[in-house]
């Protein structure tokens, strides 16, 4: 080896170790890089959570590594072992299924990167694997429409249930939730219950049914797990010759646009809100994280509740 | 009740009708679920006129059910050629997606829309298995898989609304004091019942299920047909999709018409047509959709929990598909009289 090129070769090596030293140094004080993987884009709901938090970071001049799993978990595992190795500060993630992320958290944690979970939890034996998870608590959703609802019908109602998709998580917590808040009232109780897939059509087609039985007269209250059953049930009760928002009240959950045009019209009551709009809220996460604070395990996330009164003005500023 | 005075003598006749065809398994499970509903099912045959039309669970069933009863027409023909459709659920989620993006355009363009894009679904479905020889199920899980992504695309992933008159009335108004959509499928079925019966269409159909190559080697045109029959289950699709959109007001692509091909399939072999091609059962595929309507509108009735529900339909299911296997009757009649000489040649529609 020549002395000259050993020269150059050291000072190359110099002004390298120095680049990676500065650019970790910016990265760790100022802009952190995030690495996140989606879940996919299924739903308008969907579609505006990725929007609040690609358009959160473009704001915050955060470089944002964005991963869509297509509904897979290999995808999902295969974007996060990436984010590894691309060294990302932060990874979040919304799990696609609970289970099986053992392994792949402990690489990320060995690795050093702290992970936030975003609207989905998962299983594992070890909570230290991840920071926090924020996300919707689906039980206070169904709490938060069965106060309304005791309220509104001054504890007086029979109620017909629109139950989401058997056996998702929504589901069984939109209802346990509901019947906590309604718990303690003796002239509220539910006569029919049954599951409408959390679909327009299957909303429609069961409210029909429900019209129909011989208890069906005395319905006065709808509850549906999302805001299309109760759209879709809206169209069954107005075949019925009855007036939905009138004859029955209707309270729903998720807060879509459509739910905002039914409460205008007069067709809806209230819709308790799902915020998909979570990006601000995560970004901040992420600072405390890499400001190294201590967070709770669980943070939920900020949510409204939409009557009648506040539809027409809330409408304009909907985004999905 | 007037709904008695009607329903039950007709029931009867048709069984009696029927007392020596394949429809007959298919009508009497109709006819003991009706008598169930009947006896212990409170409400289930209240029927008034409302706003100048019938309303009660019956026409709930009839409007419902329409759905699957367009499909199971399509699908039949093409299980007679030995083949399947899986793709049907697929197209109706594009052609409501058409309808709902043209509805603002002009009525005509939104259903000739909705129908042309279906036409074209069920003719890429043709081409695939009769040109290119790939096996039915194959070529048109192709469109299963990928037709609901093209209905996304069409609706930007949103549920696209629409409040046009007609295209409301397609799956809501009334004809008569009846649900639009009975008129709509009784049309198709004797449309269909007309091509297949009256012309030697519905025999080259059977021969072309039989032995394809049999049916090629005397002349029939076995891969024209056998495109023909797609293409028109596409349109049934289409016809279906149309009516789902229009019955919630919207285009929702995600869901609309999903695991109704399994649906339909169900139907047409409750209706007495085997899967293996051949003879096939029309109007029998009409009654084995009206059967999974009114089993679902009873397990809603009756508050069977979604979760649970599949059970009791499965046991239905299972019963009529047992009743009509060759094998089994067979049995059962040889338990009855000693060593049956020949099994009795079954007529048809």
């Amino acid at each position: 080896m020549t002395p000259k090129f050993t020269s150059r070769l050291l000072a190359a090596a110099g002004l390298f170790a120095s680049l990676a030293f500065t650019s970790a140094h910016v990265a760790a004080a100022e802009k952190p890089v995030v690495g996140f993987s989606q879940i996919g884009a299924e739903s308008a709901w969907r579609t505006a959570n990725t929007d609040s938090i690609k358009g959160e970071a473009a704001k915050r001049g955060i470089t944002l590594k964005f991963a869509d799993a297509q509904q897979k978990q290999e995808n999902q595992i295969k974007a996060l072992r990436s984010f590894i190795a691309q060294d990302v500060d932060v990874i979040a993630f919304s799990p696609v299924v609970e289970t099986g992320w053992e392994p792949v958290l402990r690489e990320i944690k060995k690795a050093g990167i702290p992970v936030i979970l975003t609207d989905r939890a998962v299983k594992v034996s070890d909570p230290s694997l991840y920071v926090t998870f924020v996300g919707s608590d689906f039980v206070e959703e169904g709490r938060r429409a069965g106060k309304w609802l005791v309220e509104k019908t001054k504890g007086q109602a029979v109620i017909a249930e629109l139950v989401g998709t058997p056996g998702s998580a929504p589901a069984i917590d939109r209802k346990k939730g509901f019947e906590e808040a309604i718990a303690g009232q003796a002239g509220m109780k539910i006569i029919k219950s049954q599951s409408g897939d959390f679909t327009r059509a299957k909303g429609k087609e069961v409210m029909e049914t429900f019209l129909k039985s011989p208890e069906g007269k005395s319905i006065n209250v709808l509850y549906a797990h999302n805001d299309d059953m109760a759209l879709g049930a809206i169209q069954a009760i107005e075949e019925a010759g009855l007036k939905p928002g009138t004859d029955i009240v209707i309270v729903s959950i998720d807060g879509v646009k459509g739910a905002f045009e039914a409460m205008v019209a007069g067709k809806l009551n209230c819709t308790v809100e799902c915020n998909p709009l979570i990006g601000a809220q995560l970004f901040d996460l992420v600072a405390d994280v890499v400001a190294g604070k201590t967070l709770p395990k669980r943070i939920a996330v900020e949510e409204g509740i939409y009557d009648q009164s506040q539809a027409a003005a809330a409408l304009p500023s909907r985004q999905y | 009740m007037i709904v008695d005075l009607v329903l039950w003598p007709t029931l009867a006749a048709l069984l009696w009708v029927n007392r020596r065809r394949p429809l007959l398994w298919p009508l009497v499970a109709l006819a003991l679920l009706l008598l169930f509903n009947r006896l212990f099912t409170p409400g289930f045959f209240a029927l008034e006129i409302r706003d100048g039309r019938l309303y009660g669970t019956l026409v709930d069933v009839l409007n419902q059910g329409s759905k699957v009863m367009l499909l199971a027409l399509g699908m039949t023909l093409v299980i007679a050629t030995g083949g399947v459709d899986l793709s049907v659920g697929a197209t109706m989620a594009i052609a409501g997606a058409v309808m709902a993006r043209l509805a603002g355009v002009s009525i005509p363009v939104a259903l000739g829309g909705g129908l042309g894009v279906a036409l074209l679904a069920g003719a890429w479905n043709g081409l695939l298995v009769s040109a290119f020889r790939i096996q039915p199920i194959i070529a048109t899980l192709i469109l299963m898989v990928a037709g609901r992504g093209v209905a996304q695309l069409v609706t930007d992933g949103q549920i696209i609304n629409f409040e046009q008159p007609a295209l409301v009335y397609l799956g809501n108004g009334s004809l008569l004091g009846l649900p639009f959509t009975l008129a709509l499928v009784l049309g198709m079925f004797a449309l269909t019942a007309l091509l297949v019966r009256r012309t030697a269409l519905g025999l080259f159909i059977e021969a072309i299920g039989d032995n394809e190559t049999a049916a090629r080697f005397t002349g029939l045109p076995a891969r024209p047909v056998k495109f023909l029959v797609y293409v028109f289950a596409g349109l049934c699709a289409g016809l279906a999709g149309l009516v789902a959109a229009s019955n919630i007001k919207s285009a929702d692509a995600n869901h609309i018409g999903l695991y109704l091909e399994l649906d339909a399939i169900l139907a047409v072999v409750v209706g007495g047509t085997a899967l293996t091609g051949g003879r096939f059962q029309l109007a029998g595929s009409l009654v084995g959709a009206l059967l999974i309507q009114t089993l679902g509108t009873t397990l809603y009735a009756r508050n069977v929990g979604a979760d649970v529900a599949t059970v009791p339909k499965a046991i239905v299911i299972l019963a009529v598909c047992l009743l009509q296997s060759p094998v089994l009757r067979a049995k059962l009649a040889s338990l009855r009289r000693p060593a049956p000489t020949a099994l009795r040649k079954e007529g048809s529609v």
